[in-house]
């Protein structure tokens, strides 16, 4: 690309249909042509294949597979689970971002990494870990046993290993908005003669609140699909606690390929309805910010 | 303390009650399960743990993992540049409807990732026939479960890099050029110096979740020992028979591997940081991921 060195000169060979901002840079036929190749053969032909294989049942067949008494007890298990980790995790997490912003404590810095374990932590060793945690003869288990209160093999214990994953999606989307939130505001609302928990209520949590909202809506939608650190933990009991994911593969090792694909195409579209307003929750954080906005750091 | 830290700040007693509460709620849900796993492992003596590792299955699902890694993650590494290059270097229509595809994996539940490469690749699925006819085992094999792994990890490197790219802008590439630099030499010399911590990054947390996928591989991979049997799902199987000592064994070897993970994080987000504060960049141009926490 040596004709590139000199632009101005040479302008007339380069009127193709290059994009304009960056235009002398080369490579972006090539990129974007891997790009969207690599897209589609990965993601987008792969995820294709549930609808088209759903297109070959019948609409009753499908409403039968997807709405079946278990299907529809699974489905309540997933998504209330799911919204009572979310709202845990809202309250908590809020609680460990402020304390890791705002409070100073000795060993600080490994508390701040340790949030991020359950990003890293393989899902199935969470599970098992949770579970042998929670059993009526583990450590915090054996502690409500004598109170007759089981949390591992319950729906209890669904929550609590959904409570672990969505964790860190909350403190991590909350913590960057508060580190730059403007102390000046706090200021001046103290000076007005705010209290300071008429502060926290009208100026913090207000700055906070879409940060706060996107890490739930992150959190959320990642336990509704979550497998690995459930499936040990829950009991796994048809109507009782049995998971949407976990009864997809129940379906397709009895080679019920129409029913397991049926449901998980109600799994894919209530993914694409979660992304729709994970999108709308951070397109407002950042109009609310004026800024590019907080990505959330880590991977799901 | 002075006057304007007491009004900025909280009484002591709210201070200490809420710093208890958040390092209990974090004691409870994330060291103790960490603990847990160490003090099973260990339970029955260093010999059962050894033993446990060495066992021929273990040393198989060892191999069978790293090997996943060492296709899935430099497949998604060149993916992750080549999408980075394009959204955050050029203009075009449909952008954010990009980012978001490129997104959608982690919106998907793993047991329908890998759901969609039996459909495809098994027995009733598109290829399914063609396949057997030629003898070629795609699902409830090695391939399958590689097919898997880059679809869940495929966003890693890419969300990593794209923002970070889209701060750094184009003006040292366009010197660079202007200058006479071949498109490689100055994606060599200038683009790739420039994005090495976050490629670091971004190829260690793909590599944390390549290696401890569980779902996805669960549903393509049979679960036959010795061949196509995962670390993750290798502890499923000792776990679900009861071998709950080796179980936690060999999920040790995973909890190492997600501490490892999360201390190179750190040290290439300091890092990270040192290098954007050298590059003189505006704080808020730099993406969360290289953002230094407050100390």
């Amino acid at each position: 690309m040596s004709s590139a060195a000199l632009p101005l000169d040479h302008p007339a060979p380069r009127r193709r249909a290059r994009p304009r901002r960056f235009g002398v840079l080369p490579g972006f036929g090539l990129s974007m042509g891997y790009t969207l190749m690599y897209l589609g053969l990965v993601v987008l032909i792969p995820l294709s294949s549930l609808l088209f294989k759903t297109l070959g049942l019948t609409w009753e067949q499908f409403w039968a597979a997807v709405s079946a008494p278990r299907v529809v007890a699974s489905y309540r298990l997933t998504f209330g689970a799911s919204l009572l980790a979310a709202t845990i995790n809202g309250v908590f997490g809020l609680i460990v971002a402020w304390v890791l912003v705002r409070y100073p404590f000795p060993g600080k810095r490994i508390v701040d990494a340790l949030v991020d374990l359950p990003f890293a932590l393989p899902t199935a060793v969470a599970g098992i870990a949770l579970s042998a945690l929670y059993a009526p003869n583990g450590w915090i288990g054996s502690i409500f046993a004598p109170w007759g209160i089981k949390i591992a093999f319950t729906p209890i214990g669904v929550v609590i290993a959904l409570v672990f994953i969505g964790l860190p999606f909350v403190v991590r989307t909350v913590q960057p908005v508060l580190e730059e939130a403007e102390r000046e505001l706090e200021e001046a609302a103290a000076s007005l003669g705010a209290s300071r928990l008429q502060t926290f209520l009208r100026v913090i949590l207000p700055t906070v609140l879409p940060a706060l909202l996107t890490g739930m809506a992150l959190a959320l939608a990642r336990a509704i699909g979550e497998y690995g650190s459930v499936i040990f933990i829950a009991g796994n009991l048809p109507m009782v606690s049995e998971i949407t994911p976990l009864l997809i593969i129940t379906k397709l090792e009895q080679f019920d390929y129409a029913g397991a694909t049926a449901i998980a195409l109600v799994m894919l579209s209530i993914s694409f309805v979660m992304l729709a307003v994970i999108n709308g929750l951070q397109w407002w954080q950042a109009r609310h910010l004026g800024a590019d906005g907080a990505r959330p750091g880590g991977p799901r | 303390m002075n006057r304007r830290d007491a009004t900025l700040s909280e009484p002591r007693w709210v201070r200490w009650s809420l710093t208890a509460i958040a390092l209990g709620f974090l004691a409870l849900f994330l060291a103790m399960p960490l603990v847990t796993v160490f003090f099973e492992a260990f339970r029955k003596g260093a010999g059962v743990y050894l033993a446990s590792l060495t066992d021929p299955d273990a040393l198989a699902a060892i191999r069978l993992t790293l090997l996943v890694a060492f296709i899935a993650v430099p497949l998604n590494l060149v993916f992750g540049i080549a999408a980075a290059w394009a959204i955050a270097k050029f203009s075009f229509r449909g952008k954010q409807f990009l980012i978001t595809m490129i997104d959608l994996p982690f919106s998907v539940s793993p047991v329908v990732a890998g759901l969609i490469y039996v459909l495809i690749f098994g027995a009733q699925g598109w290829f399914g026939p063609w396949l057997q006819a030629n003898d070629w085992k795609i699902v409830f094999a090695v391939p399958g479960i590689v097919l898997a792994t880059v679809f869940v990890t495929f966003p890693f490197v890419a969300r990593e890099l794209i923002p970070l790219m889209q701060a750094q802008g184009s003006d040292e590439e366009q010197a660079a050029l202007t200058l006479g630099a071949s498109g490689w030499q100055m994606f060599l010399r200038v683009t790739l110096p420039n994005i090495r911590w976050a490629l670091l990054y971004g190829v260690i947390l793909c590599n944390a979740r390549a290696m401890g996928e569980f779902g996805a591989v669960s549903v393509v991979s049979g679960h036959i020992r010795g061949l196509t049997n995962t670390l993750p799902l290798h502890v499923e199987i000792l776990y679900n028979e009861y071998q709950f000592a080796a179980s936690f064994a060999v999920a040790s070897l995973l909890t190492l591997l997600a501490v490892a993970t999360l201390v190179v994080k750190r040290i290439v987000e300091w890092r990270g940081a040192c290098t954007l504060a050298d590059r003189e960049l505006p704080p808020e141009a730099s993406p969360a991921a290289l953002r230094p926490r407050a100390a």
